[in-house]
């Protein structure tokens, strides 16, 4: 069974996607680790470290997404986590900007798939059982 | 129906604490020094002499119950993988079964860290590390470590149970003595310590009182079922909770400052008071306990002026004496040469006074949770990491210096909440209550027998 660390990065409260979230990828026959709000990005690497997961589905939704995100991935690597997938969703910055962009950018920063607000969880999850299998 | 005798050997005395199963009363209580070095039966049979000569009418005794922290107590060595979740959750087990926990160690052992653990002093060694179906690797990787350094300590083995099998055939055919229990963090953040608790107090009984040559008094004494500070503990449990139709006291804790260190034990669950509260990190434990090896009256006193500048001692000190404006350290270190030394003049008085508050203050400040704050447009919202403990309703204090100072509960009111540490949850609006007749240990042990006496007897004399 793959384990698969959720939560919502930063100061950020909004905690109903979470829980869907978390249902959804159950669903799927995922071990889902969920780290909840207000999750710093010490929390998501703790987790993972200690459950041995292989993946990290990230949420923001308050628009500070890209701040919070910064040096995960390096962070990651600090921590001994060299191989585990990165992935952001949720409303990960401020306002309406060109999806694109935005994709590119957290993708630079070492997100290895960058969902746009409104994606549905079930795409994630078929992407997530892809990627594990490579 | 006769007398239950309880008996603490400890560190400096051994005590003991007689009670009348018959009348439901305490009878009194004698103590001697503890004689490790040459049989520790001579202190116990000169206390017990002291008993009864003072108490000519006593009952026959029907029943001795021992626990025991004499000779360092029982000391252990925790070792996890990530440093706040399973290292953290394998020192609360060795803390909640009344060890001192000197060395923690997290994620692969080091050669320097093994070199460590050879030359400490530890009783017993309590391996854990990822959780049910996580992490095995760094776990096996520092049981070969341990098997390598054969430091012929008993190894607990509480982590991840994937790896149980591992390192069952690693250590097989070894000399090694080793113990596979259930992981002391099964999932994320959730606690498990009561099975490697009890195996912990098991070894205790059969092996490490015998090495510190205590066991020789279970001839006279029966089985000494405990290490002291658990004993503690149980009573604290007992209290708060109650028994059956006799009510308890509800969420408390309890100040246990010695000379070498300061305990703080809680009961109580801790969870947030208030809904805009989000709480973080591994589960706290409902009987919760942390020692300070750095704050206590005599051994450590040295260790504990250098926690504090001279500004700050003399927030401590009561200022109608100034003997010691700029000469504390000196004075500590008088105390930790002479740790039988026993304050006569009013500045002596004042300097323990002094540092029995700081031990309290510190000692709270380091047991109880905290909160930060989280600003949104809406209004504040709060992380809380640690135990609330802003609704404990009583504070009680043991220990030398508490039971013998006459405003003892002046020193407690350190507990309470400081204006310049608003974020730390501690107790608002207890009420102080003092063990006079130092029986928390021994009321801990009768419960094992007898839950309901002890009970009645904890009610009757903490005042
Ligand atoms: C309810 C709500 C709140 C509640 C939250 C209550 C709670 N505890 O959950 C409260 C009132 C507290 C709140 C506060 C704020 N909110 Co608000 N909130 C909302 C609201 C109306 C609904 C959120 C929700 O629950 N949606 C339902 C769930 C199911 O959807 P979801 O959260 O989007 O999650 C789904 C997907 O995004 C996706 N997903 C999420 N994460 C991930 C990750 C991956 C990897 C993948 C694949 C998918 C994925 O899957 C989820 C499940 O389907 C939204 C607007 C909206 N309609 O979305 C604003 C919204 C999210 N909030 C917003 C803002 C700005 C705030 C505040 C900063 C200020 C404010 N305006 O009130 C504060 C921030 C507080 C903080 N520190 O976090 C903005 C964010 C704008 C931005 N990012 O640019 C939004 C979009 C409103 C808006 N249009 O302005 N909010």
């Amino acid at each position: 069974m793959h384990t698969v660390i959720i939560g919502v990065i930063g100061a950020d409260v909004h905690a109903v996607g979470n829980k869907i979230i978390e249902h959804v990828l159950k669903d799927y026959g995922f071990n889902v680790v969920n780290i909840g709000v207000l999750s710093s990005q010490e929390d998501f690497i703790n987790a993972a470290i200690e459950t041995d997961a292989e993946a990290m589905l990230v949420s923001s939704l308050y628009g500070h997404g890209e701040m919070d995100c910064k040096y995960m991935r390096e962070n990651c690597e600090e921590a001994g986590l060299d191989n585990i997938l990165l992935y952001v969703g949720g409303n990960i910055v401020v306002g309406k900007q060109n999806f694109k962009d935005v994709e590119q950018r957290f993708k630079k920063m070492g997100f290895d798939r960058v969902y746009p607000p409104g994606s549905d969880i079930e795409k994630a999850c078929e992407d997530l059982l892809k990627d594990l299998s490579k | 129906m006769g007398t239950h005798l309880l008996v603490d050997f400890g560190s400096t005395y051994t005590k003991l604490t007689a009670v009348d199963l018959e009348k439901e009363t305490l009878i009194g209580s004698a103590r001697a020094m503890t004689t490790v070095k040459t049989d520790v039966i001579e202190g116990f049979n000169l206390a017990l002499e002291k008993l009864k000569n003072a108490h000519e009418m006593m009952p026959e005794i029907v029943q001795i119950s021992a626990c025991s922290s004499a000779a360092g107590g029982l000391k252990m060595a925790a070792i996890g993988l990530v440093e706040e979740l399973t290292a953290e959750a394998a020192k609360r087990a060795c803390l909640g079964a009344g060890a001192l926990v000197n060395h923690v160690f997290s994620h692969h052992l080091s050669k320097k860290e093994i070199k460590i653990l050879k030359s400490a002093d530890i009783d017993i060694i309590l391996l854990a590390g990822g959780t049910d179906g996580g992490n095995n690797e760094c776990i096996i990787h520092n049981a070969k470590r341990l098997k390598e350094a054969d430091l012929g300590v008993p190894i607990i083995v509480a982590g991840n149970k994937d790896a149980a099998d591992t390192i069952d055939e690693l250590f097989q055919n070894t000399n090694l003595e080793y113990y596979i229990v259930d992981n002391v963090m099964p999932k994320l953040k959730k606690l498990n310590v009561d099975d490697a608790k009890h195996i912990i107090r098991k070894i205790f009984i059969d092996k490490i009182i015998e090495g510190k040559g205590i066991k020789k008094a279970e001839q006279k004494t029966g089985e000494i079922i405990m290490p002291t500070p658990e004993a503690v503990l149980v009573a604290s449990e007992l209290l708060a909770k109650g028994h059956e139709e006799i009510e308890g006291l509800g969420e408390l804790m309890v100040i246990d400052i010695g000379g070498a260190t300061t305990d703080v034990h809680t009961i109580g669950e801790g969870t947030p008071k208030r809904m805009e509260v989000i709480l973080k990190g591994l589960q706290e434990p409902f009987a919760k306990r942390t020692v300070e090896g750095d704050l206590g009256m005599r051994y450590s006193a040295n260790a504990l002026v250098s926690l504090v500048s001279p500004f700050e001692f003399k927030q401590y000190y009561d200022t109608d004496h100034n003997g010691f404006n700029d000469n504390f350290k000196e004075h500590a270190q008088k105390l930790h040469d002479h740790v039988d030394y026993l304050p006569d003049t009013s500045e002596d008085e004042a300097f323990d006074e002094a540092l029995a508050r700081i031990c309290t203050d510190y000692s709270v400040s380091r047991h109880v949770g905290s909160v930060e704050v989280v600003y949104t447009p809406l209004g504040n919202m709060y992380y809380q990491t640690g135990k609330d403990l802003t609704d404990v309703q009583y504070v009680i204090g043991t220990g030398g210096v508490l039971i013998n100072h006459p405003d003892a509960k002046g020193i407690l009111k350190e507990v309470e909440q400081k204006s310049n540490r608003k974020l730390e949850l501690r107790p608002k609006h207890s009420q102080f209550l003092i063990d006079k007749e130092y029986i928390m240990a021994a009321m801990g042990l009768l419960a094992q027998k007898n839950p309901r006496l002890a009970l009645k007897l904890l009610k009757r004399h903490l005042t």
